[in-house]
């Protein structure tokens, strides 16, 4: 199956049929507190890190990720939602998607930018995010955390944060949540 | 009808989910006008021509600010000093600006049905109707079931998007005045009607249609009794170009029996919605205070026209025709 066959059979949302669960909840709440200590080594300190979660699955992960690094910093790190359909590479290409909500409102000039999905895959929808991104001012950086990195590149877009790296076959897809990780066929969403 | 990938024509037969869906859309493209940077890439590249073989201000340049904010580009047609004073036809003047390469034509013509004529002649192209005589004004329509819908949501602490057409359900919208010339008065009723809400018209019988029949109204016998009725009352404007002036007595006869004054106000309910789609005749259909006052959303009709017509070109043009 290409990768345009495979996007095609999520668009005609086929359900999600679980072949195997990969992590449990608390696997992946053991990945995001690493992935906390990580950004947090990283960037020695908080005090400049908003964090941003791409819709529709990124938002749970980053609204988690940003607690638990209040949590650890003893500082209060934003977090906002951010929609990238209309920034999309693929619109005229394949059906349209509905939008989903945008909370974004602070301007991230001078900000470090912790970009938060769900699942990486083919980077496209992480390219879009940076430009949109860019709409919202100049970050001092972008660092990208994802629960779950699936391979399969079509873009040059690396993450700086893996909570679990993952083999799949292109006929497979992932469903990426807080109450664990799963392997399977059809839309995950 | 889903307008994706469509022409939008009219709001007759549209249907609920497809009305819902431009809402739902438009919402998200409010959010987008609320940023500092009020621009996404969506249409970017595709090419929006801008029609008006009528005068127009707020329709005209909505749709303009829609299609640039969608990052389209906008070829804009200045018909006063243009070959169509020369006599060209229309059939021509949309054949040479489609031969400059088109994606979309937003039409305002004079004559009803001038916007099926023109999907005919570039069916390749997709048209969306911003006015045909006394035909249909769409985007009207669905800015202003949008802006109700909005209010409402707020007032029950909702989110409009999530709400479908639920707040729609027992409304009671009053249109007032020139119905028989009005297209503004055929695509909001259709709208309205659409997402659950009872219509009534209240206007001298001259300014009705000869026939209502088969529109989902019913007709105010009584303009006072049905102004303490409304949760909505839509004015509109009396239309001299089409006449309207020789279907009444005289302009203050009108506003005396049908025109929104400040004795009349008292009767709405406080919460009551006033709406008018402009520009306005003040002094004739309404009391110029009235425009002013606290349940008047005229303004708010204005700034939602640009998130649903970004709505309209998105939905009609982003997507993939499967048709053509």
């Amino acid at each position: 199956m290409t990768q345009d066959e495979n996007r095609q059979d999520r668009q005609r949302g086929l359900a999600f049929v679980v072949k195997s669960q990969l992590l449990s909840a608390d696997d992946v709440s053991r990945a995001m507190k690493r992935m906390a200590h990580e950004v947090i080594e990283r960037n020695q300190g908080l005090d400049c890190i908003s964090v941003v979660g791409i819709q529709r699955g990124g938002v749970a992960i980053a609204t988690q990720l940003a607690a638990m690094l209040s949590s650890i910093g003893h500082v209060e790190v934003p977090v906002a939602a951010l929609d990238v359909t209309y920034y999309r590479d693929d619109i005229g290409a394949t059906p349209l998607k509905d939008a989903a909500l945008t909370t974004l409102r602070d301007d991230l000039t001078n900000r470090t930018v912790i970009l938060v999905d769900d699942v990486l895959f083919t980077g496209r929808t992480i390219r879009a995010a940076l430009a949109a991104l860019g709409d919202w001012g100049r970050p001092t950086a972008v660092q990208l955390a994802v629960l779950v990195d699936r391979g399969h590149r079509e873009l040059p877009i690396r993450p700086d944060y893996v909570g679990k790296n993952l083999p799949t076959a292109l006929s497979e897809t992932v469903k990426a949540t807080l109450e664990g990780v799963w392997l399977g066929t059809g839309a995950t969403s | 009808m889903s307008m994706r990938g469509a022409n939008l024509l009219t709001l007759e037969g549209m249907g609920r989910e497809a009305i819902l869906d431009v809402l739902d859309t438009a919402a998200s493209f409010f959010d987008v006008n609320q940023r500092t940077v009020k621009k996404v890439p969506a249409l970017k590249g595709r090419v929006v021509a801008s029609l008006f073989f009528e005068e127009s201000t707020r329709t005209r340049l909505s749709f303009e600010t829609a299609a640039k904010r969608l990052g389209a580009d906008v070829v804009s047609l200045a018909v006063a000093s243009s070959s169509v004073k020369k006599g060209e036809s229309l059939r021509d003047t949309i054949s040479t600006i489609d031969a400059l390469g088109l994606d979309a034509v937003v039409l305002r013509h004079r004559s009803s049905g001038a916007a099926v004529q023109v999907s005919r002649y570039v069916p390749h192209v997709r048209v969306i109707n911003a006015g045909d005589g006394q035909h249909q004004h769409p985007t009207q329509g669905l800015l202003d079931v949008f802006t109700v819908r909005q209010i409402l949501a707020e007032r029950h602490g909702v989110v409009a998007s999530d709400s479908g057409s639920s707040l729609f359900q027992g409304l009671r919208v009053l249109i007032v005045g020139d119905i028989r010339h009005s297209r503004v008065a055929r695509s909001d009723i259709a709208a309205y009607s659409a997402l659950g809400a009872e219509v009534r018209v209240a206007a001298p019988g001259t300014l009705l249609p000869t026939a209502l029949d088969g529109w989902p109204v019913t007709v105010a016998n009584n303009f006072e009794e049905a102004l303490a009725w409304a949760d909505v009352v839509g004015l509109l404007r009396l239309q001299h170009e089409r006449g309207s002036g020789s279907f009444v007595p005289s302009l203050s006869e009108f506003t005396s029996t049908f025109g929104l004054t400040m004795e009349r106000v008292a009767l709405l309910k406080p919460e009551a919605i006033v709406m008018h789609p402009g520009p306005m005749n003040r002094g004739v259909e309404v009391d110029s205070l009235v425009a002013d006052l606290p349940q008047s959303v005229i303004t708010r009709q204005v700034t939602n026209g640009v998130p649903v017509r970004m709505a309209v070109l998105y939905l009609s043009v982003a997507e993939k025709k499967e048709s053509l």
